[in-house]
C-alpha cells in the first residue's frame, strides 16, 4: 500500500522560524493549483496502484476551501482506491470554524493536526502564530463537534522564556483538549529565517536546556497517556499516524505539489518548490534525490528514529551476522549510558538516546559499513 | 677549460629575511644568466616551500658569466647554502666548496645569531668574507650601525662593504666588482690525482643520481670510473657539466677549480653523501678530503596517516623523499592508538616540519605526528645503557639507575629590551645562565645551555611571541647532561593513549600534565558519554579534566517523507568520522594529537 503526500504550499502569513517553502495565498493561484493537483493525481489512473493513506501537509493546507479539498480527496478515490485511508489535513486554528470543519469531515479528511504550538498566548506571539491558545482550543473542539475522533496538535519546544514548569503546563493544557496525538518539535533556528539573529539565537533554548525540555515533554506526555512514536510524535493508544510511520519504516509514497516529496518505484525525488512552474507543467517536474537509496542504510537510519526501534535480525539479513553482532556489542555500551535499550533482538533509543540520535545512528552505520 | 685566475667560487650567507635570494635573483640578472622574461622571483629556491619560507632547504649551484670592468670575462659559481641549524653540516660541506662568501647583512637588523654561526663557520673554512650592507632602501636602515657592527662582532674590515639593495636592484654591479678582486680564485693543481667533494645531490628519475662538486685537484672526464672514498663504490660516470640557471649543461669534463655535476647511474642516494670524496678508481688520491661525517638524525617523532588505508602510500612518499634527502631516516614503527606508521629520524625541527608539509603537499596525505623526542640516554640498574628515542620503550622506572638528556649551547640575539623576557622563557625552560655579551649598546648575546628537548616542541614560537619577532637563536649540540625524567602517560576513558605519551623532566610534568589534559579537552569533541582526560606518572594520576557527554544532536523533523537532511547530515558525520581516530571508546580528531604539539600559548 502507497502513501499519498499532497502539498498546499500557502500561508496566510510567514511564521518566522518556517524554513519550508511556502508563498502568500492567493485565491487563483490557489485554484489553479489545485486544478495542477488533480491533473497529476489523475496521471496514476489505470496503473493499479492502492493508497491508505492521504497527508494534506503545507504551508497551510486549510486555506483551501473544503470544495476543493474534497476534489482532490475523489480524484486521489478514484484512482488509488483509498479504502478505509487516514486522510489528514493540517489546519491553521484560525482558518478554520465548525462549519467548515464538518465540510472536511464530509469530503472525507478523517484526521485533522492543528499548529497550536504552545498553550501560552506570550510564546504563542513570539512565534508570529496569529492564532491565540483560546482560539486553538475553539477549534480544537469545533474539530470533535464536527465529528474528528483522531485530532492532532503541534507542540513547540524552546521557544523563548520557556522553562520546564511553562512548558509541563502548555503539556497539560493541551492533553485538557480532545487530542489523540502530539507532535512535540524541537525549536531549530534555521538559516535565513527572521529568526535567524543572534538575538533570537540567544532568547530561545540552548542545547541544555532544549533537552531538559524535550525529557520533560516526554514524561509529561507519557503521564497523560499520549505514548512516544518517534522521536518528535505521541499518540493515544491506537492513533499513530499511519502516514508518517510509513516514512519511517521504508514504505513507499507519492507526492504531489510543489515541494512534494516522493519514493516510488525504488526512486527518491522532489517537484521543485515553485508554484507557478507545477501549475503550468503538464505533469509535474521530478528532480531525483537519490537513484538507489540504500536500503540497509535506511532501515537504521529512519528505523532508529520510531521507538519500536530496529530488529537485530533484521540486520544480520540486510548486513551480516557477524555486523549484527558488533551492532548489537555497540548497542550494549550505549544501553550502559542510557542512551539505548536492547531487548530481546530488539534495538531502540532512549528519550536521551534520540537527542544525540544523529551521533548514534552515524556510530552504528559506521559499525555496518566499514 | 677556463683558467682558475677566471673563476670564484663563492656563496652568500646571511639571516632568515635579510635578502638572500633577492640578491641571488639579481646577481642572475645582471649576469644575463636568465633572461629578464624568464626571471621569476628567487629562482634558486625552486620548493615551494622554500619560496613560502624564505629559506633554503637544500644547497644549490649555477655557473654564471660576468664581463667585469677589467674587460675580461669571470666565471662566478654561486653555491647556495642552507641558512638554518638544522643543516650545519651541508652548510659546512658547501663553504669548503668556495673561496669566498658574500655575507649579507639587513641595514636595519643588524648581525643575527644564524649571520654570525654561518660566518664563524665561513671563516673557520678560511673562506675571504666580503660583507654587503643590504636593504638601504628602507626607511630604518642605519647602515653604518651595520657596518660597525660587522667590525666589532666578526673583526673584519667593513667601512668600504658594498651599500646595496637587491630589491631595488641598487650598486649590485659594485658587489660582482669587489667578487673579481676580493675572492680569491681557486689554485688547484689540474694534474694530480682527482679531488673533488660532494657538496650536494638529487635523485632525477631519469638519470639517477645527480652529484654536485667542487674540484679541488686533478681533472675528471665523461666515461671515467670514479670512486666515492667513503662510501667505497666505484661508477661510471656518464655526463659530466656544470649548471646553468634553468637547466644542466653537459661539458663532458671538469677541471681544477670548477664546480659542476657528474651522473654515473647511480641508483641509491645513500652512496653519495655530502662531503665524500669523489677520485679517480684508476689513478686515486692518496687520501680523502678532511670534514667528512656522517650526520644522525637529533629528533625523532611518529608520522601516521590519518587515514590508516593510506599506510602504503606513506611509505612510498618517505621513500621517494629519502631518494633526495639522505638524512632522513624512518623505520615501520606500530602504535596501539594510531595503528601502522613510522618512526621518523630528523636533523631537527625545521627538518621534521619540512619533511612533514611535503608529504601533506606533495603527495597529499592527511598525517598524524606524535610529540618530538630527542635520544636519552638511560643506564638500567644492570648497567647497559639504553638510547631511546621513543618514549613508548622508555623503561620502568624501578629498572633505571640513571638517566641523561642532550643539552645544546644556544645563543640568542637580542634587543636588549626583552632580555628580561628571554631570561625567563630559559629559566622556564630549565636554562642554564652562561654569559650576556653586548654586541652593541642595543643588543646582546645571551648564551644559555638548554635541554634539547624544552626547544623541540614549541621553543621557537614561545622566543619570536616574547620579543615580537626580534631575536634569534641558534643552537648545536653540546652533549648529554644527568637529568630527572619521567614518561608521562595520557589516558582517555581510563585507557592509556600510546601515541599521545612523552618523557619530560620531572619538575615539568605536573604542569605540562595539566596543560595537556586541557587542550585535549578542547579538542576532542563531546562523545556520547563522559569522557575523563587524565595524565599518569607511573600509575599515579596527576591532572584530570572532563570532556563532557553531548546532550543533543538531533534532527526533530523531517518534513513531508523529506529525508534529504537527513542523509546529508550522515554524510556529513561519515566524512567527520574519517578524521576520527577510534581510541578504544572514544573518537579523536586529528587536531587533537597537533594540538598536544603546542602547549604554550
Amino acid at each position: 500500500m502507497h502513501g499519498l503526500y499532497v502539498h498546499i504550499p500557502f500561508c496566510l502569513r510567514k511564521c518566522p522560524y518556517c524554513s519550508f517553502y511556502s508563498v502568500r495565498f492567493e485565491e487563483d493561484t490557489a485554484e489553479k493549483y489545485v486544478q495542477a493537483l488533480c491533473r497529476n493525481i489523475e496521471a496514476y489512473e489505470g496503473r493499479g496502484l492502492k493508497a491508505d493513506t492521504l497527508y494534506f501537509g503545507g504551508g497551510t493546507p486549510s486555506v483551501l476551501t473544503a470544495e476543493q479539498v474534497g476534489r482532490v480527496v475523489d480524484e486521489c478515490r478514484q484512482v488509488f482506491v483509498l479504502d478505509d485511508a487516514e486522510i489528514t489535513l493540517e489546519a491553521n486554528p484560525c482558518t478554520v470554524d465548525e462549519q467548515k470543519l464538518r465540510q472536511l469531515r464530509t469530503a472525507g479528511v478523517n484526521r485533522i493536526s492543528f499548529g497550536i504550538q504552545s498553550a501560552d498566548d506570550k510564546r504563542l506571539g513570539f512565534l508570529g502564530r496569529l492564532h491565540d491558545f483560546r482560539t486553538a482550543e475553539n477549534a480544537v473542539r469545533a474539530a470533535a463537534a464536527a465529528g474528528f475522533e483522531n485530532i492532532s496538535g503541534d507542540l513547540m519546544l524552546g521557544t523563548a522564556g520557556e522553562n520546564c514548569d511553562s512548558l509541563r503546563a502548555s503539556v497539560e493544557a493541551l492533553c485538557a483538549l480532545p487530542l489523540t496525538h502530539i507532535s512535540a518539535y524541537m525549536l531549530k533556528i534555521e538559516e535565513g529565517t527572521p529568526f535567524d539573529t543572534d538575538k533570537v539565537r540567544s532568547m530561545t533554548a540552548d542545547d541544555e536546556l532544549m533537552s531538559d525540555l524535550y525529557l520533560a515533554a516526554v514524561e509529561q506526555l507519557e503521564k497523560n497517556g499520549f505514548v512516544q512514536y518517534e522521536i518528535s510524535n505521541f499518540a493515544k493508544e491506537g492513533y499513530e499516524s499511519r502516514h508518517n510511520n510509513k516514512y519511517w519504516l521504508g514504505e513507499e509514497y507519492l507526492g504531489f505539489g510543489a515541494a512534494a516529496h516522493s519514493y516510488f518505484e525504488g526512486v527518491r525525488y522532489c517537484c521543485p518548490p515553485d508554484v507557478q512552474r507545477f501549475i503550468e507543467s503538464p505533469l509535474q517536474p521530478k528532480e531525483v534525490t537519490e537513484e538507489a537509496p540504500d536500503r540497509a542504510e535506511e532501515y537504521v537510519l529512519l528505523g532508529l528514529r520510531l521507538s519500536k526501534g530496529i530488529s537485530i535480525d533484521r540486520i544480520a539479513e540486510l548486513y551480516s551476522p557477524a555486523k549484527s553482532h558488533d551492532l548489537k556489542n555497540a548497542a550494549l555500551e550505549l544501553a550502559a549510558h542510557g542512551l539505548v535499550r536492547v531487548r530481546e533482538n530488539v534495538l531502540s533509543l532512549t528519550a536521551e538516546g534520540f537527542l544525540v540520535s544523529n551521533t548514534i545512528i552515524a556510530k552504528f552505520i559506521d559499525i555496518l559499513s566499514c | 677549460m677556463t683558467p682558475q685566475d677566471k673563476i670564484r667560487n663563492f656563496c652568500i650567507i646571511a639571516h632568515i629575511d635579510h635578502g638572500k635570494s633577492t640578491l641571488a635573483d639579481r646577481i642572475l640578472e645582471l649576469t644575463e644568466t636568465v633572461e629578464l622574461r624568464e626571471m621569476e622571483d628567487q629562482l634558486l629556491d625552486n620548493m615551494d616551500i622554500e619560496r613560502e619560507r624564505g629559506i633554503t632547504i637544500k644547497a644549490r649551484a649555477v655557473r654564471l658569466t660576468y664581463h667585469a670592468d677589467d674587460g675580461e670575462d669571470y666565471y662566478f659559481n654561486l653555491i647556495d647554502t642552507p641558512g638554518h641549524v638544522d643543516f650545519n653540516y651541508e652548510v659546512s660541506r658547501s663553504l669548503a666548496a668556495c673561496e669566498g662568501a658574500v655575507l649579507i647583512v639587513d641595514a636595519s637588523q643588524g648581525i643575527e645569531a644564524q649571520t654570525l654561526a654561518n660566518t664563524y663557520l665561513a671563516i673557520e673554512h678560511d673562506l675571504e668574507v666580503l660583507p654587503v650592507i643590504n636593504k638601504i632602501d628602507l626607511p630604518s636602515a642605519d647602515p653604518d650601525r651595520a657596518c660597525s657592527e660587522v667590525e666589532n662582532v666578526i673583526g673584519i674590515p667593513a667601512m668600504d662593504a658594498p651599500r646595496i639593495s637587491a630589491k631595488m636592484g641598487t650598486n649590485i654591479k659594485e658587489v660582482l666588482e669587489r667578487i673579481v678582486t676580493d675572492i680569491p680564485a681557486p689554485k688547484g693543481d689540474d694534474e694530480a690525482p682527482l679531488k673533488a667533494l660532494i657538496f650536494d645531490s638529487y635523485y632525477d628519475q631519469y638519470k639517477g643520481v645527480i652529484i654536485y662538486v667542487r674540484v679541488l685537484e686533478g681533472h675528471i672526464k665523461a666515461g671515467e670510473t670514479i670512486r666515492l672514498m667513503a662510501a667505497q663504490a666505484e661508477f661510471q660516470t656518464v655526463e659530466i657539466g656544470y649548471m646553468g640557471a634553468k637547466d644542466l649543461v653537459p661539458v663532458g669534463e671538469l677541471h681544477a677549480g670548477e664546480v659542476g655535476y657528474i651522473t654515473a647511474s647511480i641508483k641509491d642516494i645513500g652512496d653519495t653523501r655530502v662531503g665524500d670524496t669523489v677520485t679517480n678508481a684508476e689513478r686515486p688520491c692518496a687520501e680523502s678530503l678532511p670534514g667528512y661525517k656522517k650526520v644522525n638524525p637529533m629528533v625523532y617523532s611518529g608520522i601516521y596517516p590519518a587515514d590508516g588505508a593510506k599506510y602504503g602510500d606513506l611509505r612510498d612518499a618517505l621513500e621517494k623523499l629519502m631518494l633526495n634527502d639522505a638524512s632522513l631516516s624512518f623505520e615501520p614503527e606500530t602504535s596501539i592508538a594510531l595503528g601502522f606508521g613510522f618512526r621518523c629520524g630528523f636533523l631537527g625541527l625545521l627538518h621534521m616540519e619540512i619533511i612533514q608539509e611535503r608529504l601533506e603537499r606533495e603527495y597529499n596525505l592527511d598525517l598524524i605526528t606524535t610529540a618530538p623526542s630527542v635520544i636519552y640516554k638511560v643506564t638500567m640498574t644492570s648497567g647497559e645503557v639504553k638510547y631511546i628515542d621513543n618514549p613508548t620503550n622508555f623503561p620502568d622506572p624501578g629498572s633505571i639507575s640513571s638517566a641523561e638528556e642532550p643539552v645544546v649551547n644556544a645563543h640568542i640575539y637580542t634587543p636588549s629590551e626583552f632580555v628580561g623576557n628571554i631570561m625567563e622563557l630559559c629559566q622556564d625552560r630549565r636554562g642554564t645562565f652562561m654569559d650576556m655579551q653586548y654586541i652593541d649598546e642595543n643588543r646582546v648575546d645571551l648564551h644559555y645551555v638548554l635541554p634539547l628537548n624544552e626547544i623541540v616542541y614549541d621553543f621557537f614560537d614561545a622566543l619570536k611571541s616574547r620579543t615580537r619577532g626580534y631575536a634569534s637563536f641558534d643552537y648545536e649540540l653540546k652533549g648529554y647532561a644527568a637529568s630527572k625524567l619521567v614518561k608521562l602517560d595520557v589516558l582517555l576513558n581510563g585507557e592509556i593513549v600510546d601515541a599521545l605519551s612523552f618523557i619530560v623532566h620531572e619538575d615539568k610534568a605536573y604542569a605540562r600534565g595539566r596543560r595537556l589534559t586541557e587542550k585535549l579537552k578542547e579538542n576532542i569533541p563531546r562523545q556520547l558519554f563522559e569522557v575523563p582526560v587524565q595524565a599518569a606518572i607511573g600509575g599515579k594520576i596527576i591532572a584530570r579534566e572532563t570532556i563532557k557527554a553531548l546532550r543533543k544532536d538531533v534532527l526533530a523533523k523531517c518534513y513531508g517523507g523529506d529525508i534529504t537532511r537527513k542523509k546529508k547530515l550522515l554524510e556529513k558525520q561519515k566524512e567527520g568520522k574519517k578524521r576520527m581516530r577510534q581510541l578504544g571508546t572514544v573518537e579523536v580528531p586529528q587536531e587533537a594529537f597537533m594540538s598536544v604539539l603546542k602547549l604554550d600559548d
